[in-house]
Order: structure tokens, then sequence, then C-alpha cells
């Protein structure tokens, strides 16, 4: 049930939006994992971007993917957790130290050979300009270093519908995603190739700026 | 039962004729992606798939019946307008008024399906034109003022009123529109556009040599242009007594008008693609790129061939 209601959002609202009212320009479609485990991440400017992550991906496998987001934003209030764990199949994460180890739910997600979604900069923040990404996912990555990571750039979402703004304005986005990485032996070096590998692929894009 | 708004036959035989080109261009590539395997003969045969796409799109889209072709040629307009929007600098304070620009395209093709030339000619480039300054003026932001009230107007014209003339063409009384009515019109114009761009390029592929303007377009050629445009004639004063209410040697000008303007649009496009630093508008179709590269043309021509249809044909001056 859970599924198919997941699958009939996808189908119904997500697709024709995206398709329809905003359109996408993928470029690098085949570097994004065919299956699980792995660990997608991606800059992050709007609410749309999980959708449209998701949205990447074959229908078949969309009970797989499972994005970290911010417990205490999603779970906040009884229909946004409900559309939250139901529909978008989110991995609450707690913000700030609560627990011994706060991946454990993530490096579980990928020992069930599920398909993480990771926005390391943590927030939206500012659309349109990316933030530093937080190193959580350099642990999860130590924690599993075996799962490929996959470096995902996206821009135009942030335009489309910005933090703090509920109205939708149709803005073509761009998504350009790039071959896999794996760690690289320790935390550092690991955040320093993912943040260059990322800085590769938005510069693939002739962006405008947007202020 | 009568079949209101009927389709006169002549847009059915002119939909077989272009149809028999592209199998003759399937056929041709095909031969030629044989001979030669590689990246260019690849790029060619994903071109003409897409052909095979896009014909059959707006074939349907102009048979069906106006109102269905009307809000057809209204979607490829919001489709190129977006490309536009998301490729330029915009500002965030202006989120609203691109929202509001959107809502021109409605508003203007309802005007043009009910050919209402007069609100048809000021909507978008007097109010609209004197809205959004006013609007920008009123969110109070001036950093950047000038550049977002000129290339706003600029897209809006160049997109949804320039491309809005396809659906007024459409909307042609029979009166004066001529055997086939609108529908004809339209045919003529996006047919005649599209297959100049395709002679250009063709002889400018066989024996172009003299570029015309390099910096904006590297591949226009002199040869490419003038085989395109007597290319376009030709076909024009064929098809003109079929499709129009001119005769052959009118058709031909008009043809002559079609190519010229289809090429200064193709040109002008490409002068703001090169701006921005992009060579697509998108990614849309496989082996053109984005809506905008396909309609670049007929921002010009269809304004263009619209006007002087209006001035010299529909008024019956000649």
């Amino acid at each position: 049930m859970k599924n198919f209601l997941q699958f009939l959002f996808f189908v119904i609202v997500v697709r024709p939006v995206l398709l329809v009212i905003l359109g996408m320009n993928v470029r690098g479609r085949e570097h994004l994992p065919k299956k699980g485990p792995a660990i997608v991440v991606a800059n992050h400017n709007s609410h749309l971007d999980t959708l449209t992550l998701m949205a990447l991906f074959p229908l078949k496998d969309l009970h797989l993917l499972r994005p970290a987001a911010a417990a205490d934003y999603f779970l906040a209030n009884k229909w946004l957790n409900w559309f939250a764990s139901t529909i978008i199949n989110i991995i609450p994460l707690a913000r700030g130290a609560v627990r011994k180890n706060p991946l454990a739910d993530l490096e579980d997600a990928l020992d069930r050979n599920e398909i993480l979604i990771l926005f390391p900069e943590g927030s939206r923040g500012e659309p349109e300009q990316r933030a530093d990404f937080k190193r959580g996912v350099a642990y999860l990555a130590k924690a599993r270093p075996d799962v490929p990571v996959y470096p995902v750039f996206m821009h135009g979402l942030g335009k489309a519908l910005p933090k703090g703004s509920l109205i939708l304005v149709p803005f073509t986005c761009d998504v350009i995603a790039g071959p896999a990485m794996t760690w690289t032996g320790d935390a550092q070096s690991f955040m320093g190739v993912l943040e260059t590998r990322m800085g590769e692929l938005a510069s693939e894009g002739h962006f405008q700026p947007w202020e | 039962m009568p079949i209101p708004d009927a389709l006169p036959e002549n847009v059915f035989y002119a939909i077989a004729v272009i149809y028999g080109l592209l199998i003759v261009a399937s056929i041709v590539v095909a031969v030629m992606k044989r001979r030669r395997p590689g990246e260019a003969t690849s790029e060619l045969s994903r071109r003409v798939t897409s052909w095979w796409f896009m014909i059959t799109i707006f074939s349907i889209a102009i048979v069906t019946n106006r109102i269905v072709s009307t809000v057809f040629l209204a979607f490829m307009t919001f489709l190129a307008f977006k490309e536009y929007l998301s490729l330029i600098p915009t500002r965030r304070v202006d989120r609203l008024i691109l929202l509001f620009a959107y809502w021109t395209i409605p508003f203007q093709f309802y005007f043009a399906h009910r050919n209402e030339y007069g609100h048809f000619l000021t909507f978008i480039p007097v109010w609209t034109f004197l809205f959004i300054p006013m609007a920008m003026t009123l969110a109070g932001k001036t950093e950047g003022f000038l550049r977002a009230v000129g290339t706003i107007s600029w897209g809006l014209m160049i997109t949804v009123f320039a491309l809005s003339h396809t659906a007024m063409l459409l909307s042609t009384d029979k009166s004066v529109a001529g055997p086939a009515g609108g529908a004809g019109l339209l045919l003529f114009l996006v047919a005649l556009t599209q297959f100049n761009d395709v002679a250009q390029f063709t002889w400018g592929k066989l024996f172009g040599k003299h570029k015309i303007v390099p910096k904006v377009s590297p591949k226009k050629t002199w040869e490419g242009f003038i085989g395109g445009l007597s290319s376009t004639i030709i076909a024009a004063a064929v098809a003109g007594p079929f499709l129009t209410s001119m005769p052959f040697y009118y058709a031909a000008v008009a043809g002559g008008i079609i190519a010229i303007a289809g090429f200064l649009g193709d040109i002008t496009i490409s002068a703001f693609k090169r701006d921005l630093g992009v060579k697509d508008s998108g990614g849309l179709i496989p082996g053109h790129g984005g809506i905008l590269d396909r309609v670049d043309s007929l921002t010009y021509a269809a304004p263009v061939f619209y006007h002087a249809m209006h001035f010299f044909v529909f008024s019956g001056r000649v």
C-alpha cells in the first residue's frame, strides 16, 4: 500500500509537473546507480530537489530510494510526517548530536541494498548558491567503504521554488550526474575530491547568476 | 453529421507530401550512415528521427481542430519562453513578474484565436511592455532593473509575441485565407521555414565556403543561404496555389520573405545563445537541442510573413 501510494504520487503528480511545467535537462543519466547499495550526493536548493532526483530513477526502483531528511523539520506535524514517511520514504536524521552513532539508520539502509539520497549542505540555504558540504557523508563512506558515491549537481529548482516561497514559477532545471567515486582513505581527502567533482559538474553548465 | 470547421483536403495532401519528403530524407540518411559510419552521420540520423516525431505531433495538432491547434502552438511558445527565461540571468525579486509574464501566453493566444487584431497587436508590445517595468518599480529593487526589464521584455517579444503569429494565421478568415484556410497558411509558413533551415544546412554542407557572420554563426555561409533561398522560393511557388490564395508568383515572393526572415531569426537566436555561452537552448529534441533551437527561424518568419500577408494579401492590395 505504501509503495502503491508512492508510485501513484510520482506517476500522477511529480512526473507530469516535472515534464510539463518545469522541464529537465539531464546530463550523464547513464552514471546514476542502477542498483543499491549506493549513495547519491547532491547540492540542495529547493524542496523539489528530492522529488526530481527520485524521478530520475525507473519507477520500479522507487521503493529503493531513501532520501535522508532532517527529523525536526519533516516530522514536525502529522501531515508532513505522513507525507515524508509514506510518499517520500525518508530516513529521518536528528540534527545535532543526540545518539552515539547518528548514521546508524543510513548504514542499515545501505546494508539493505537501498539507494541513499543525501544533501550534505545540510539545508536548502540560499537558493542557487552552493554551501560547504558537511562531513557526515565522509563518515558514512568510511563506515561502508565499498559503497559507491554518486555526485549530482542540480541547478534551477531553487529559482522555481526557493526556500520560503510557496509559488512555483516554471524554470527548466538542469541535472548533471557524474561517475561514481569511493572512499579515499581519509575524511579530508574524500571531502576534497567530492567538492572538486561537484565543482566540475557545476562548471559543465553555463549557469547565469540569480540574485 | 456535418464536421464543424472541417479541414480543407489540400492540407492533408500537403502533409502527405511532407511525409513523402521525410521518407526520402530518411532513406538518404540511412544510406549515408551505412557508407560513412561516424558521429556526423549518427547526428544526422538522430535529427531525422526527431523530425518524424515533430512532424507527426504537428500534423496531429493541426488536423484535429482549431482549438487543439491553438493550444498546441501556445504550449510550444510556453516551452520556448521557459527555455529563454531559464537561460538568462534573472532576479529573485522578479519571480512574481516572471509568473505574470508566463500568464500573457493564454491571453495572447486567446486574442489570436479570436482573430482580434487590435488586442493581439497591443497586449504585449503596449500593455505588458508598460506593466512589467511598473511592477518592478513598485517592487522597489533598482539594482539590475534595466537588465531585468530589457531581458524580460525582449524575451516576451521574441518568443510569445512573435510565435503567437502562428495562431493568428490559423484564425485567418476563410474569405481571405485561400483554398486551405488558416491551417493552410500555417502549414505553408511552418513547412517552408523548416524546409529552408534544412535546405540551407544541406547546401551549406555541400558547397559552403564564404561565411556570412562568422562571429555569430560560423556555419552559416552565403552558398547555404542562397541555396536555401532558391529552394524555398521554388517550393513556395509550387505549394502556394494549393495552400494559400496567392498565385505562384506571389507565393514565390512569400517564400523568399520566409527564407530571409527565417535566416535572420536563426542568427539572432544564435547571437543570444553565444552571448550566454551556450550552444543549445535545451536538450528536449535529440539532435536538434531545445524548442528554441527549432523555432528560432520562426521567431522572425512568423511575424514578418503574417504582416506581409495582412498588408498585401488579406487586405486585397495584391
